[in-house]
Parts: structure tokens; C-alpha cells; sequence
């Protein structure tokens, strides 16, 4: 028998009050603990998918489109820039290191990207088994890829024509699997790596069909070669300014910058995010209300229970705990419910989400939940203030002498 | 044990009742009688520490109750005086058991599981023990109040119309059960009432 064992008696007496101000409270923290843990989660995807990349080449069009194209892998390319002037680029002074990337191929949703050496150093990959792909038609899977397609180093696939789905399959050249990298917690994971020669293989054999080339046209069209997308990293930060005004100016290419897109982008979502957070601190509101009312209510019954406790010695401070560890039992019960149901329903909504790209977990915790938890106790606080004052006022002789 | 001296107490409203001194020794048995409105409750009241009188004072076993701090004066009443109100009073959440241990808490002493059994064996209302209050008639929910007054082996038992809502059996056992109970623990007995069926059974009479 302790004040725990009378209030929880006291709320298990009034279990629908009891839990219908359980689960208000257990919703708007439910709200706000998955807006925390989606807005962290994609923040830090973002982050670490764009982490050396300062600027983004590709042809002119949506500069959200590029990035997401190109540093996220999520949307479709702008169109092709020509090799060209890329390799030009490539060689500036401002360029510390230059990664060009040729998409245009999948293997089961998987994107195959044509690239060289220098992707594996901008993103630090390192090989699990196997090697690096050395030739052309080799690759080298990411560990995401690796796991849920099943292939094995030695076995062989095709690709299929575009970013999504298998319809058209380039039957004439199978890739063959050379090794398969260290999960990196990135977008290399799910990608398919290969050198850029492959991809052109995979596409002039396409259009050479039913033609006849002359050796001299070949060679003219590898000069008209073109890439999808130039990953820049600069030698100083200095370049910020004049290197994407030099490339959106002088060439025929535009520049973008995956901080500032990001940025954009997120402001964009940002708004949804804003209105669901004002909905959630709502439904906190209400729920603080709601156990404000129920307390305040219950006062007039148990007003008897309390100057009874008063006559059996209790003192008013020990009442006026009691009153107020009700009101913040339900909203601490109710604030961890809303932490399990958040990440429950984070994890419920990744299971459902198709691009393995920017998957949500609710498996993991980010450290501002104890802030809810602790936002929750301050409501349970601030609603039992008032009810729990009204134990200096009962005159404990007049209550008890009143007929219940 | 109780010496009420020279005590006044004046309502806000105006009324004023003043209260001739009363002396009460260890273990007597008393009477307070008085028609209604007469200041029987508040004579009560200020006796248990409820209520401060405008003048004079209460000592009981030669401690001034008003002369304490607030804390000090609940912990005092829980410890030493045992009060059956006119209606029982329970905590409807707890149990018969729960509800005798709870005036020991309140009271800021240790639980006495023991004492608390054969206190309601004595009252014939050992099998109720894990009963809740809706769940009894009011003669025994009487017996619990009884029972939770006692707990705490209190110098006084005060009792505020204990049978004003009884018929001539009950109120009589109830009368007996009070000057037993009260007797068997140590306690002097305070019995205020209007009801001429109480007399038989009490001598001392202190009149309002």
C-alpha cells in the first residue's frame, strides 16, 4: 500500500477516462516520435549519400531532377551531357576529383552505373569478395543487391533498357559478376557498378543493328560519346562561387548543388512535415485537456476519498502528490505507448515502401525521444496543477459531514 | 487525557457557539448530546483537529493541537484519534483490507497485517476482507469505518451519529460494538448523538 498502489487502484476504477487519456497522449507523441525519426532518417540519408559531393554536371533541366537523378538515384537523369566537354571539366583547376557516371540500364530495379576508379574513391567502397570490375562487361555488385538478387561472383545477367522494370533486355552482352562490396550504409548498396565502356557496348550495339558502320564512323561517334552526369568535388572551397557560374554560363551543361537541392527539397517537404507537427502538438493539447477535465471532474467525487485521507492523517502535500502522479502516470504510460506506436508504424511503413533507397526503420532510436517522454511528463504536470491545488481548499469537516 | 478549555469558535457567517470546559480521562466513555445545530460537529471537529476554534484551546495528553504545525496536527490525528463518521466513508478503489492499511500509511506508521485481521474477526467481518465497499451492505461498511478508526491504536474514538440512520437492533449493536471496541483497544470513547436510544448505554453525558 503506497501512493503508486492508490492512484493506479484509482485509475483502474476509471478505465475508460483512464485510457482514452492514454491513448491521446499516446498519439500525439506517436506523431511526433515518427516525424523525428523520418525527418532524421531521410536527413542523414541525404546527408550521407551527398557527403563529398560538392557539385553536380549534367544537362540542362530540373537542378532537383540531376540530383536526385544522379547523387540519389531515385528520379530519372535530365538527359546526356557529351563527353566531351565533361572531360574538359574534368581537367579544370578548381576540380580536386571528377567522377563521370553513365546510367540508363537496371537489373531488377537495380541501377547499373557506368563509372571509373574514382567512384570507389569518392564514396571510400571496398570490397567484400571478389575484386573491382577491371573490363568492360564486369561488375561489381552493392552488398543490398548482392543479398536480394542472390547472384554470386562468376554468375552472369542482362540488363534491361531503362531504370525501372525488365521490359526491354539487351540480350547481346551479359554482365558478369567480378565481386561484391562491404555494405556501406550508403546508396552503393543498392547500385550496380560497372566501367562506362560497358554501358556504351550495351547501347551502340543496339543502334549498329541492321547497320553497317564504317570503321571511320565508329570512330568518330566514340567522340560523340556522352555521359549522363559529372560528380565534382572541389580543391577548395573558394570554388563554390565561380565554378557553377563558369558551367552554367560558358557550356552547354548546367550545374547543381546537391547541399542547396537537398535543401530545397526538404524545405518542400517541409511544409507537410510543419503541418503534421502542428497536428500532433494538437492532439497533445487536447490530450492535456482532456486529462485536465477528467482530474478536475473526479475532484468533486473524490473530494470525500481525500478528506477522508486527511482524517487518517494524511497531510495536504501528500494528497496533492497524489493527485499529481495520477495525472503524470497517464501521461508517462501514455508517452512511452506513443514511442513504441511510433516506431511500430515507422517500421510498419518501410516494410511497405518499394524503393530501397530511402527505406524507413523503427528500429532505431534517436536521442530527442527522450525529450518527448519528458514533454509528455510536463502536460501530465501542468493538467493536474490546477485539480491537485484544490486539495489546500476542501474543507475536509464540512465535505465529509455533506451526504455523498 | 482531553481537557477542552474556554473554546469559542465564531462562524464567518456570524454565529458564535461557545463550548463549557470538558475534561475526559483515559478510557471514559462519553456522551455528547445536544439537538441538531447545537455545535455538536464543531465541537468534534476542533476536538479531532479539523477545524482551528477562534478561542481557547484543546489539549490532548497536555499537547495544545493548535499550537502545531499543519503537518504535525495530521500526523497527530491519524496517530491518536479514531474517527466513524456518520457515513462510512470508504475508498471506493480499495478493498476492506486495503482501505484499514491505508489509514496506517496516511498515518505514516508501519502496516500491521496481523492487527488489521483481528480487528475485523472481532467486528464479524473477517470474510469481507477482499470485498470492495459497493459490494457491502451498510451495517458492515459501518463495521469497516469502525474497524479503520481502530487501526492505528488511537487514544480517542470519536463517533458523529453513528446510529442516525439505524433501527432499534442495529443501533443498539452498534452502541455495544463502539463501547467494546473501544474499551478492548485502550481508547477513551466520544459518542456525539441526538438520539435518546443512546443513552441506556452510556452514563456520561456532556451536554450542548
Amino acid at each position: 500500500m503506497n501512493i503508486f498502489k492508490i492512484s493506479s487502484k484509482n485509475l483502474i476504477r476509471n478505465k475508460l477516462t483512464t485510457v482514452l487519456n492514454i491513448i491521446l497522449v499516446a498519439f500525439g507523441v506517436g506523431i511526433l516520435s515518427i516525424l523525428f525519426l523520418a525527418s532524421t532518417q531521410i536527413n542523414n540519408k541525404l546527408e550521407k549519400n551527398a557527403k563529398d559531393i560538392d557539385l553536380v554536371v549534367g544537362a540542362k533541366g530540373s537542378p532537383l531532377q540531376l540530383i536526385l537523378s544522379s547523387v540519389y538515384h531515385i528520379d530519372y537523369p535530365t538527359g546526356n551531357i557529351p563527353a566531351k566537354d565533361a572531360y574538359k571539366l574534368m581537367h579544370n583547376p578548381m576540380v580536386k576529383r571528377a567522377v563521370p557516371l553513365a546510367l540508363g540500364d537496371n537489373y531488377n530495379g537495380y541501377r547499373i552505373v557506368g563509372t571509373d576508379s574514382t567512384f570507389s574513391n569518392l564514396y571510400g567502397l571496398s570490397i567484400q569478395k571478389g575484386s573491382f570490375w577491371h573490363k568492360d562487361l564486369e561488375v561489381t555488385l552493392g552488398s543490398t543487391v548482392a543479398i536480394t538478387s542472390g547472384l554470386k561472383i562468376g554468375d552472369s545477367f542482362f540488363g534491361a533498357h531503362g531504370l525501372t522494370g525488365n521490359g526491354d533486355v539487351h540480350k547481346q552482352h551479359a554482365y558478369q559478376v567480378k565481386g561484391i562490396l562491404k555494405p556501406q550504409g550508403n546508396i552503393t548498396d543498392n547500385l550496380i557498378l560497372t566501367n562506362i565502356g560497358s554501358v556504351y557496348k550495351m547501347h551502340e550495339e543496339k543502334h549498329a543493328e541492321g547497320h553497317s558502320h564504317s570503321a571511320a564512323k565508329e570512330a568518330k561517334e566514340i567522340n560523340d560519346k556522352q555521359i549522363t552526369a559529372l560528380l565534382i568535388q572541389y580543391k577548395s572551397p573558394m570554388s563554390v562561387i565561380l565554378f557553377p557560374r563558369m558551367v552554367n554560363q560558358s557550356t552547354n551543361m548546367q550545374a547543381a548543388s546537391p547541399a542547396m537541392e537537398s535543401a530545397r527539397l526538404f524545405s518542400l517537404i517541409g511544409v507537410g512535415i510543419d503541418t503534421l507537427q502542428w497536428f500532433a502538438i494538437f492532439i497533445m493539447g487536447i490530450a492535456a485537456l482532456s486529462i485536465f477535465i477528467s482530474l478536475y471532474n473526479a475532484m468533486k467525487e473524490r473530494k470525500y476519498d481525500l478528506a477522508i485521507m486527511r482524517c487518517l492523517g494524511a497531510s495536504k502535500s501528500k494528497l496533492f502528490f497524489l493527485v499529481m502522479f495520477e495525472g503524470v502516470l497517464v501521461t508517462f504510460i501514455g508517452a512511452c505507448l506513443g514511442l513504441l506506436i511510433g516506431h511500430a508504424a515507422l517500421e510498419l511503413i518501410g516494410s511497405y515502401q518499394e524503393s530501397s533507397q530511402a527505406k524507413l526503420t523503427g528500429l532505431t532510436a534517436v536521442p530527442q525521444e527522450i525529450y518527448l517522454i519528458l514533454i509528455g511528463l510536463v502536460i501530465g504536470t501542468l493538467a493536474s496543477l490546477i485539480p491537485a491545488m484544490q486539495i489546500y481548499k476542501v474543507d475536509i469537516a464540512q465535505t465529509l459531514s455533506k451526504d455523498r | 487525557m482531553i481537557e477542552v478549555n474556554a473554546l469559542a469558535h465564531v462562524y464567518d457567517k456570524g454565529r458564535r457557539l461557545k463550548f463549557p470546559c470538558w475534561e475526559i480521562a483515559d478510557m471514559e466513555q462519553w456522551l455528547l448530546l445536544g439537538a441538531s445545530g447545537s455545535g455538536k460537529s464543531t465541537l468534534l471537529n476542533i476536538i479531532s483537529g479539523l477545524l482551528k476554534p477562534s478561542q481557547g484551546g484543546v489539549l490532548i495528553n497536555g499537547t495544545d493541537l493548535y499550537t502545531l504545525p499543519a503537518r504535525e496536527q495530521d500526523r497527530f490525528r491519524g496517530r491518536h484519534i479514531g474517527i466513524v463518521f456518520q457515513r462510512p466513508h470508504l475508498i471506493r478503489s480499495l478493498n476492506v483490507l486495503d482501505n484499514l492499511e491505508l489509514a496506517a500509511v496516511m498515518a505514516g506508521l508501519p502496516i500491521d497485517h496481523e492487527r488489521n485481521l483481528s480487528l475485523l474477526t472481532d467486528l464479524g467481518i473477517a470474510e469481507l476482507a477482499e470485498n470492495y465497499p459497493d459490494e457491502l451492505s451498510q451495517g458492515q461498511l459501518q463495521r469497516v469505518s469502525v474497524a479503520r478508526a481502530l487501526v492505528n491504536r488511537p487514544d480517542l474514538l470519536i463517533a458523529d451519529e453513528p446510529t442516525s440512520s439505524l433501527d432499534d437492533e442495529n443501533a443498539s449493536q452498534v452502541i455495544q460494538m463502539l463501547t467494546a471496541q473501544a474499551k478492548d483497544n485502550g481508547a477513551a470513547l466520544i459518542i456525539a448523538t441526538h438520539d435518546g436510544r443512546v443513552k441506556n448505554h452510556i452514563t456520561k453525558t456532556y451536554l450542548l
